[in-house]
């Protein structure tokens, strides 16, 4: 807000020294996420800025701990960096499988909450939505509720599937969902599931209902009025609770931990036992790298949002 | 509301008619009012059923485990699964009777049998929950029943070791063998039974939850108003700024809550380690000596600062949200009746920011009374809240029913604060960017 001409000279004082806190506001909120970066190329195994980093010495930077994120696991490290070099990284890093793990987890995690997701939220949106208030709210609960409780009770739930059935009287067997790539996804979907709802009821709040009376009434079928009208001005809403979802995953430690086996490493666990046992600049490479991606979704969710306000302008009201 | 003048019921006259009692019917002769609710019904099935799938998703992989997770809070057979025939005793025998030889007999047979199907460390283990210190005599009592116990048991026993005498160690046993059993909710607030059944406050040094709990409340409280300190000066610049620069700023605030929680984490103990960057500037600055350098985290001021940042977007966004919509008018109509700018500030503006406020503080407070990742990776051994102690009976002491009675607690305080976010804030109304 611009200074007003009639501002006293203790109010001119006061301005200047709000946008002073202000600055250093953003400094506090961004100066951690970008300090990691530096640091990350450090070449002493240190966490602080070392003398020749501060002097710009090119020999107080290095990749080494970038180049350890491949080598970390392999087999045989010292080999000529080749082709089997690489299929040896590919095979065997530690950070190698995490991502893996991470990628598959967060892929279908985010495909199962954005399609169940986005159906509640077209239900949700209607008027006519029985019990709307309560079921919204329970919807929205894996959120609310702290992680360490949902990730106790799964811990329950997923090491016996089949208990809750001894409580009606049955007594079925069945397998163990704890260490398996489908007990992660489907503790992942549940935890995504509110960011979807969240988005794309957002979305649908200007939706324009007599579009879809329209297409109707020119003799489409639902299916038709869905793909055709309403996917397509929902889309960006949609979009952006898909990346909302797969962020959940892709960050999310506290039900891995609880519920993954072995198999199931992903890169926040890794960073967790990397952080906990004994940390190396190592983990800031990795940080670097998950900054960067976060910087690429941001982008992503932004031009999102604008087009959705784009699309939204259009419609008339 | 059959009014002739009625543009939609002339409508509808002129396709059906009136009947002789002069109720509106549709084209195909029925009855409006049938006709209207069959298709509201229809119209509120459908939508129904788009959010069915969902639902009975978040039943299964959500509320359900919570459920089976409050039942584990409640109850434990761990004691009266492996010793029935002394959990039968009890059944029969009410509170202060002596155990007689019939007691000692299903003791020894109990303690033989469970000892050979190798469950006695289960036993031991939960008569250890109510009485630290017992598992031992059950393993090695176990260990010597199984080389055999000659009548008459009450002395066999006593031989293996006195305290089985112990009157405290019956009323426990009596209290275990029921399969349910309060006694995790009661030590959850830092009560025990007396030898007589009797609820009293637990010894001084096993006295750790009711502090954890009043630790986590009082954090999170600091927490949620360092939050309010920090996001309202930025909410208001965010506000006023022209749109297109208040945008570009929103990208300083959105880019940490897109940051992993991990790499935020990580990167505040790089700083804020006794050798990292912050203590390096302090001493570079003069500010302290070398071998002053502070402990600024791995304890509560690390877990405040790192809890800060990580919230802090939570505290903007809505915040933000209501300041947007304030008209700037009103400030300005103070002046000119001769406020003073604090007045007009705290008179006019500030009430008008109650709404953003009050949902802001509230998910602050709530996302910050359950935190685990954070207080577990910075907060050392004083920064630890209610759900760092959930996570260690999970996956350390191995004592669940007491990590989900803590959880319960936890749960049902998370939820009336949800409860009222939503009367007063509806949960419609939760932004993300």
């Amino acid at each position: 807000m611009a200074l007003p001409t009639y501002a006293s000279p203790l109010e001119k004082t006061w301005y200047y020294a709000r946008l002073a806190i202000c600055a250093a506001i953003f400094f506090f909120l961004i100066a951690p996420i970008v300090v990691v970066i530096p640091l990350s190329f450090n070449a002493e195994p240190y966490f602080t800025f070392t003398d020749k980093m501060l002097s710009f010495d090119p020999s107080g930077y290095s990749m080494r701990w970038y180049d350890s994120l491949l080598t970390f696991g392999m087999t045989n490290p010292d080999a000529p960096r080749g082709l089997s070099w690489w299929a040896d990284v590919w095979q065997n890093a530690k950070w190698v499988q995490a991502a893996k793990s991470s990628a598959i987890i967060g892929f279908f995690s985010t495909i199962l909450a954005t399609v169940l997701g986005t159906l509640a939220a077209l239900g949700l949106s209607r008027p006519e939505m029985p019990f709307r208030r309560i079921i919204m709210a329970m919807l929205i609960s894996p959120m609310i509720v702290p992680i360490i409780i949902t990730a106790t009770g799964m811990f329950f739930f997923y090491s016996n599937p089949c208990e809750p059935l001894t409580w009606i009287g049955l007594n079925p067997q069945c397998g163990r969902l704890a260490g398996t790539y489908l007990g992660v996804i489907l503790a992942h979907a549940t935890l995504g599931i509110p960011f979807v709802i969240i988005t794309v009821t957002a979305t649908l709040i200007g939706f324009d209902q007599s579009l879809s009376r329209a297409a109707a009434s020119l003799g489409a079928n639902p299916r038709t009025t869905f793909f055709r009208i309403i996917m397509p001005l929902i889309l960006p809403g949609v979009i952006s609770g898909a990346l909302f979802a797969f962020v959940t995953s892709f960050d999310e430690v506290v039900a891995v931990l609880f519920i993954a086996g072995p198999d199931q490493q992903t890169i926040p666990r890794q960073m967790w036992n990397g952080i906990r046992e004994q940390i190396s600049p190592a983990i800031l490479a990795v940080a670097t790298l998950l900054v960067i991606f976060s910087i690429a979704l941001l982008a992503a969710v932004e031009m999102l949002r604008r087009r959705s306000e784009k699309l939204r302008g259009v419609t008339p009201h | 509301m059959a009014n002739a003048l009625d543009p939609h019921a002339a409508v509808v006259t002129e396709a059906g008619g009136l009947d002789q009692r002069g109720t509106l019917k549709t084209a195909d002769g029925q009855p409006l009012s049938r006709a209207l609710a069959r298709s509201s019904r229809k119209a509120r099935r459908r939508a129904f059923m788009l959010v069915l799938p969902l639902l009975l998703f978040i039943l299964i992989t959500f509320v359900l485990p919570i459920g089976q997770m409050l039942q584990r809070s409640v109850k434990n057979d761990g004691f009266s699964a492996n010793m029935p025939q002394l959990s039968a005793w009890f059944a029969e025998h009410p509170r202060g009777t002596d155990p007689n030889d019939a007691a000692w007999a299903a003791l020894a047979a109990d303690l033989t049998a469970s000892a050979e199907a190798r469950t006695i460390g289960v036993v031991g283990t939960r008569i250890n929950y109510d009485m630290p210190g017992t598992r031992s005599l059950f393993t090695s009592a176990g260990r010597q029943a199984r080389r055999g116990v000659e009548p008459p048991y009450r002395d066999a026993i006593l031989e293996m070791d006195q305290k089985w005498g112990d009157p405290k160690l019956w009323s426990v046993m009596r209290e275990a063998s029921s399969p349910y059993t309060s006694n995790f909710y009661l030590a959850a607030v830092d009560r025990t039974r007396d030898d007589s059944g009797n609820i009293v406050q637990a010894p001084e040094q096993q006295r750790v939850y009711l502090m954890l709990f009043l630790r986590t409340l009082w954090l999170s409280l600091v927490i949620t108003f360092t939050t309010f300190l920090l996001g309202f000066p930025i909410a208001h610049l965010l506000a006023t700024l022209p749109t297109r620069k208040s945008n570009l700023l929103m990208i300083l605030v959105l880019l940490p809550f897109w940051t992993s929680l991990l790499v935020r984490t990580t990167a505040w103990m790089v700083l804020l380690q006794q050798q990292g960057v912050v203590n390096d500037i302090l001493v570079w600055l003069g500010v302290i000596g070398n071998s002053g350098r502070l402990q600024m985290i791995f304890n509560q001021t690390g877990t405040i600062i790192a809890m800060t940042h990580i919230l802090l977007p939570f505290m903007i966004l809505p915040l933000y949200s209501v300041m947007r919509t304030i008209n700037p008018s009103y400030v300005r109509a103070a002046r000119s009746l001769g406020a003073t700018s604090w007045t007009a500030f705290r008179r006019i503006y500030f009430p008008q920011t109650l709404p953003g406020l009050g949902a802001g503080a509230l998910l602050v407070f709530i996302l910050a009374v359950g935190y685990y990742i954070t207080p577990a990776l910075v907060g050392g051994s004083s920064g630890q809240l209610i759900s760092n102690m959930i996570a260690m009976h999970m996956t350390q002491t191995l004592n669940w029913s007491m990590a989900a009675a803590l959880a319960a607690i936890l749960l049902g305080g998370v939820l009336i604060l949800y409860w009222v976010y939503d009367r007063l804030v509806g949960i419609d109304n939760l932004k993300l960017g």
